[in-house]
């Protein structure tokens, strides 16, 4: 077990290493001819207007609470539907009422309107 | 314990920007700024910028001769050149109050027909990209590719025809042009089922427009704006049928309108008409006489002093030319009514309140040409 | 043929065997070796397929336009995405003076490897898994997802409005369909009993899971769509409205690592798919490395297929197909599965 997720540690290598080994060659290669015009932010052409890091209205925001609660049950969810067959009925039912739960959640969220794009 | 309902305001505070759409940007269709007040992705406010384009044609003219303005006129609407340079060519002669040949008043019909369902195309094609169906696109190039052949056949350039002139046509169009135009004709309902099947069907581009960037009618009577944006308002005014320039009451067709004024029906109808002009263009060809294309009319054009108005119907609107003469050989002044500044002076008040991505397709919903307006 | 690339794998493992014998290296030292070896040989794999790619997207949408698509760069344009890599490595690194300099830098680097190592638990032929982990599945869909931040991070820490635009739909857009996503495969787990990719694979010997779980497979067919950002749902760089959403600032090979890792991220989840629905890499006559790629490039053209034919959904719509269609038809279908699968295993 250990011994594969050392692999999987031998696959971020890799890949952090293809992204720098790209870079280090393209780092070579590119010219360097920096000037102010073009290191200046491109909003089609024109001198950009007042501050990017503003707050931003994150319109998902009540999407996003909505995506945890459901990203647990998940969590909860994969173990169970491994073992589904193995399972007794009753461990079915369980699972059922506990999404139903959720999905009376997911209900009431919908009828408040939080599931509209404002 | 009793929840006051908090609106988003008093919870959470969000900062609102501005943001510059264009002048060097993918979906402006020429130079032309808006600068957009977000929040969020919701669209607050729009402010027109117009003017990088300007090239001070209606100043220019008053330093040539009548006839030399002509070829100034291509440059107006580049996507429609044929309908500007009629529209100017009428509003010289009714000037000079002079009648052209039977033949001639058949061919600018052809022309303009031919005109309009190109630039109709690069609405369409270009509507289609600004929804980002890029395919949609390029079905509509392929097609009005033939059309600008057969432009090119009788006058030798695709975008900048000059073919109109004070008194007629330039020239006689070639014997195989009919032959041509014909197979065109058939070809074209063709594409445009394919139209229907790749966007007019789609869902995704009907929910993006049905009900978006909506212009109600009193709307747009106080923008001034005309031809197929006003139409679909539903509001039938065309020129071709309401004030018929000149042979336009001798055919037979039919005058498209919308129903709720949104990008959907901007789109549909600008489809209608290119089956109403491939009507129009079936009869000018049953029907076009043989003889001169071109009456006596003297190389140093003198007007009389005087003043005159002519409006045509574009393909963009009502295209109108007011032209002052002193009695000398160039015009005192020439006004161009250009009907895509008229159209733009309601693009902020159609997109306030919408999403980015609509205000993107409401820009590309009401077919401007920066040419135009910025002459 | 079926055998090719397991032999040469089993070469190679002879050889470093001696080597850490000769080296007098701990024994694990040659599995780990090994292990280098797959990832570089993956790594070249999905480099190669991505070049392959650019091209045959090129070609497809002009073929769906009626146009000729590249055709200068050797014969049929074939070398032209070669050109393309050339020329940008050969392209200024521009960093925008406003930017937040490692943030910016950080990101195109984060960008890849999540992607790459994604490659582990793929099964690319009969044994020719990489890392055969027990939760094969599960580790997809984690390493997968993270994805996101790395494109947060490029659109935040380039300061500009319209990459903070494009990362702000980049986090919408994919947090919401992962759910869709990972309830779409849950009915896919409940028939295997397992995460793992190997139990997947022979769990579908007598019959893919597509005939099974066709919702699933439609519904998996959208949320992934989405989550690799491709048309319809390429919000995130919606070029008409933001130019390029968070890579609008990135240049030269920067932007072509971001590029990279999008068309890697599409093999990634073509073989997902053709793993979990289309019975991975078994199939008859052909050795199963092949049926592995006919199935991954069908799954490929398809997406390119949708990608050029259907305009982009706006946001608003976006969302509400995943949250008022996509979870609770997910949702249904796991119900139904199980009682399915209840009902047919006896309770």
């Amino acid at each position: 077990m250990l011994e594969q997720f050392t692999s999987i540690g031998i696959f971020i290598f890799v890949g952090l290493g293809f992204a720098v080994s790209s870079l280090l060659v393209a780092w070579i290669v590119r010219p360097k001819r920096p000037n102010p015009l073009k290191m200046s932010t491109y909003e089609c052409g024109l001198e950009t207007r007042g501050r990017t890091w503003i707050q931003f209205k994150v319109s998902y925001f009540l999407y996003a609470l909505v995506f945890l609660v459901f990203d647990v049950e998940v969590v909860f969810l994969i173990p169970w539907a491994v073992e589904f067959l193995k399972l007794p009925w009753i461990a079915f039912i369980e699972m059922f009422i506990f999404i139903g739960i959720l999905v009376v959640g997911l209900w009431y969220v919908w009828k408040e309107g939080a599931l509209e794009w404002k | 314990m009793v929840f006051k309902r908090k609106t988003e305001d008093e919870v959470l505070q969000t900062e609102r920007y501005q943001i510059n759409l264009g002048p060097q940007h993918p979906s402006t269709h020429g130079v032309y700024q808006a600068i957009l007040t977000l929040d969020g992705e919701t669209v607050i406010d729009v402010e027109n910028v117009i003017g990088y384009l300007h090239r001070g044609i209606e100043k220019l003219a008053e330093d040539r001769t009548y006839t030399q303005i002509i070829p100034y006129t291509d440059r107006l609407d580049y996507i429609a050149a044929m309908l500007n340079n009629l529209g100017y060519v009428q509003t010289v002669e009714k000037l000079l109050d002079i009648e052209i040949p039977e033949r001639a008043e058949y061919l600018r019909v052809i022309m303009a027909e031919l005109q309009r369902i190109a630039s109709h195309m690069v609405f369409i094609g270009s509507f289609a990209i600004d929804i980002a169906s890029i395919t949609g696109w390029m079905y509509n190039f392929r097609d009005r590719e033939k059309i600008l052949d057969l432009l090119e056949m009788t006058c030798g350039s695709r975008i900048t025809t000059s073919y109109m002139r004070i008194g007629g046509v330039a020239e006689d169009i070639p014997a195989d042009f009919i032959p041509i135009l014909e197979r065109v004709l058939r070809e074209l309902p063709e594409g445009l089922e394919e139209y229907d099947e790749l966007l007019t069907g789609n869902e995704i581009l009907i929910g993006r427009t049905k009900g978006v960037g909506v212009i109600d009618i009193d709307t747009a009577l106080d923008y001034g704006i005309g031809g197929p944006n006003l139409r679909a308002c539903g509001l039938p005014f065309d020129l071709r049928k309401v004030r018929p320039y000149g042979i336009y009451d001798r055919f037979d067709f039919e005058v498209p309108t919308g129903e709720n004024g949104d990008s959907f029906d901007r789109f549909k109808i600008r489809l209608d008409e290119i089956r109403q002009s491939i009507r129009i263009i079936e009869q000018a060809i049953d029907n076009i006489p043989e003889g001169s294309v071109k009456s006596k009319v003297p190389r140093n054009i003198k007007p009389n002093a005087g003043e005159v108005y002519h409006q045509i119907e574009g393909a963009r609107g009502i295209l109108g030319y007011y032209l002052v003469s002193d009695g000398s050989t160039k015009p005192y002044r020439l006004h161009i009514h250009s009907p895509s500044l008229m159209s733009l002076g309601v693009f902020p008040e159609m997109t306030k309140g919408e999403l980015i991505q609509d205000a993107v397709v409401n820009l590309a919903s009401i077919d401007i040409v920066l040419g135009e307006i910025d002459r | 043929m079926e055998s090719l690339f397991i032999n040469i794998g089993n070469l190679c493992r002879e050889k470093v065997v001696e080597l850490t014998e000769v080296l007098n290296l701990p024994e694990a030292f040659a599995g780990y070796f090994m292990v280098l070896i797959y990832a570089i040989a993956i790594l070249t794999f999905v480099l190669l397929n991505a070049i392959v790619l650019v091209y045959l997207e090129r070609k497809i949408a002009a073929y769906l336009q009626q146009r000729l698509g590249p055709n200068r760069v050797g014969p049929r344009g074939i070398l032209q995405s070669l050109a393309d890599v050339v020329k940008l490595l050969g392209k200024e690194d521009i960093i925008p003076r406003a930017a937040d300099k490692w943030i910016f830098r950080l990101a195109a680097v984060l960008v890849i490897v999540p992607t790459v190592m994604v490659y582990a638990v793929i099964p690319f032929g009969k044994d020719m898994i990489a890392v055969d982990l027990n939760i094969g599945i599960f580790y997809f869909i984690a390493i997968s997802s993270t994805a996101t931040i790395a494109l947060l991070m490029a659109g935040w820490g380039s300061n500009n409005k319209y990459s903070l635009l494009g990362s702000m739909r980049v986090v919408a857009q994919m947090v919401s369909y992962e759910i869709p996503l990972v309830f779409s495969m849950l009915g896919v787990i409940m028939i295997a009993g397992s995460l793992q990719m190997s139990d997947i694979v022979a769990a579908q010997k007598d019959m893919w899971f597509i005939v099974f779980q066709p919702v699933a497979f439609l519904i998996f067919i959208i949320a992934a769509t989405a989550e690799l950002n491709r048309g319809p749902f390429d919000l995130p760089e919606g070029e008409q409205e933001i130019i390029a959403g968070p890579f609008t600032e990135y240049s030269g090979m920067r932007y072509a690592l971001f590029f990279t890792a999008e068309y890697a991220n599409l093999i990634s989840t073509s073989a997902i798919a053709a793993t979990l629905f289309l019975g991975g890499p078994s199939g008859p006559w052909l050795p199963s490395w092949m049926w592995f790629l006919i199935k991954v490039y069908a799954m490929i053209l398809f997406f390119m297929w949708i990608r050029w034919t259907i305009p982009r959904i706006r946001i608003d719509h976006l969302m509400k197909l995943n949250w008022k269609f996509l979870v609770p038809l997910s949702l249904v279908n796991i119900f139904v599965t199980g009682v399915a699968l209840k009902l047919f295993s006896g309770w």
